[in-house]
């Protein structure tokens, strides 16, 4: 066990550990939780050295202010971030996708995401945490994972259980792409809404509302009317499931969703759109796309070749 | 048996079971989904059993929509075998400072408090499924005579071990959230122990279960 450790001097707005996501549970109401954008949070721990699937944090919006003590030790800031470096007394503006090394008493200040919402710090080595049903992913609702399934707090700790021997800086020249048309494939109710509601839900355009987080996305716009029946007999949830309440605005379930759900599902998101789909920040518009399932396939297959692709130039 | 296999999504099959509530339908979802874990089929992540429908999701970097429905399809109905399931019982307490609904259960079932506790407690109950929050086990049928809609305003905390009740189920709230149920009662027995690395929830699909009335008294000295 290593004597290092970040002190958080402010723990940002939804700060937590996440990691791949926890399989097999949700027939027990645990839902696959994770880091919300998986390239990032991939390509977070590739620039650092370290295995794939370790955690990392992640933040939303405004991220923490930590101060490092202990050797020197690795760090690099993923998605589409604006932050800054204490080293030693000069203070330098970081850059994404470029690691940096901290020695004792050196700050990282992540002032916030850019037009996005997620982004991810991750260290060359361990941070020193413990599994929960094999994942250290922290579900606030559930209080499940680590940090006693809560946020980061200020004044805390994080340990360091270990850090990686040889520690080689390194980058590379990554840009975020938006998207704005979200392609989706129909869900198993949409022929619970009326032909205008339909039209209206693969016409128009929708605002993505300030209730959204970890659970799911909320969206605002045209009210997309139900014909059949408000309410399913209760059954499974997805992340990508999009479900539309009585009031007629869909809601995307998104990592941390609840396992089970009795409001119609309208649409599932393809799994190609879903880590550009986390990063649409309040207030933004989005519209979608019907596409095939065997489009939604090929998609992703490119998307996945892409991903491995750039993680094969760290 | 399942009647119909759509997709949910690029990553999910539906596994249509029917469209009614009731045991039989619900007792094939529950044999279908052990059978299908016991598999452990190429890249399927998840399954959720639900009282009508299976879910089986799958890592898409692994599989595809069209392998994983090819091996469930291959499933022989005869192989399916039968569900080992528990009798539990769960002791409630229905103090008036735990049975926050009773009054509103009272009015809208035209029954008194002991009416309604003799038929809540003299019932055996199966467990459909569990899911929502972590553990929280769906429990049916409730009689006829017993059976309310959920709250007009859901509360934005019911408290944890909470037994609530909404059309023919009957459910208990694992840890405090929020939720629209008709509160009778609380249990001081742990249903749901995420320090537990294994089966952490103590109803599983297809057990039954007898609520059984402890006093006050009893509650507090429970977990002594």
């Amino acid at each position: 066990m290593s004597n290092n450790f970040f002190k958080i001097l402010r723990a940002g707005i939804n700060t937590t550990f996440q990691d791949k996501g926890r399989n097999n549970l949700y027939h027990i109401g645990i839902p696959f939780s994770g880091a919300m954008d998986n390239r990032n949070y991939l390509l977070a721990n590739k620039l650092v050295g370290n295995k794939l699937d370790l955690p990392v944090i992640e933040f939303a919006y405004q991220g923490p202010l930590l101060r490092f003590y202990g050797d020197k030790i690795n760090i690099v800031i993923t998605g589409d971030v604006v932050f800054k470096l204490k080293q030693k007394d000069k203070e330098i503006d970081g850059n994404c996708y470029e690691t940096y090394q901290l020695e004792n008493e050196d700050e990282i200040n992540i002032l916030s995401t850019n037009k996005s919402v997620y982004g991810y710090l991750a260290i060359s080595g361990r941070f020193d945490l413990k599994l929960q049903w094999g994942s250290c992913s922290t579900n606030t609702k559930a209080n499940i994972g680590s940090n006693e399934g809560k946020k980061l707090d200020n004044e805390q700790k994080i340990k360091i259980a270990e850090i990686n021997e040889n520690i080689v800086n390194k980058k590379i020249n990554y840009l975020n792409s938006k998207i704005e048309n979200i392609r989706i494939m129909k869900g198993t109710n949409f022929n619970y809404f009326s032909d205008k509601g339909k039209k209206n839900f693969l016409e128009k355009e929708f605002t993505v509302s300030k209730l959204s987080d970890r659970m799911g996305m909320r969206l605002e716009g045209s009210k997309i009317e139900n014909i059949v029946n408000t309410n399913i007999k209760s059954e499974g949830l997805l992340k990508g499931v999009i479900q539309v309440p009585a009031d007629g605005n869909p809601i995307i379930m998104l990592s941390d969703h609840g396992t089970i759900g009795g409001y119609p599902k309208i649409a599932v998101v393809a799994s190609v759109d879903y880590d550009r789909l986390v990063q649409i920040s309040p207030g933004s518009k989005i519209k979608f796309k019907e596409i095939e399932l065997s489009d939604a396939e090929t998609l992703f297959k490119l998307y996945e070749m892409e991903t491995q692709n750039l993680l094969s130039q760290i | 048996m399942i009647k119909n296999i759509s997709n949910l999504g690029d990553s999910a099959l539906y596994c249509d079971f029917g469209t009614e509530v009731n045991k039989q339908i619900n007792s094939e979802v529950i044999k279908c989904f052990n059978n299908i874990r016991k598999k452990k089929i190429r890249g399927v992540n998840n399954l959720t059993p639900s009282y009508n429908k299976l879910i089986i999701s799958y890592d898409l970097k692994v599989t595809n929509f069209k392998d994983v429905k090819d091996e469930i399809e291959k499933i022989n109905e005869s192989e399916i075998q039968k569900i080992t399931n528990k009798n539990l019982e769960i002791p409630v307490c229905c103090d008036t400072s735990f049975s926050l609904d009773i009054k509103r259960l009272e009015k809208k079932l035209s029954l008194d408090k002991d009416e309604i506790l003799e038929n809540f407690f003299n019932q055996e109950f199966f467990c459909y499924m569990t899911g929502f929050i972590a553990g929280m086990p769906f429990l049916g049928d409730l009689d006829e005579k017993m059976r309310v809609q959920r709250l007009e305003t859901p509360r934005v905390k019911v408290p944890k071990g909470s037994i609530g009740m909404t059309e023919q189920f009957a459910n208990i709230y694992t840890f405090e959230s929020p939720g629209g149920w008709n509160i009778i009662g609380n249990t001081p027995l742990e249903v749901f122990e995420s320090s537990k690395e294994k089966e952490p929830n103590l109803i599983n699909p297809g057990d039954t279960v007898k609520f059984k009335q402890i006093s006050l008294e009893e509650y507090k000295s429970y977990n002594e």
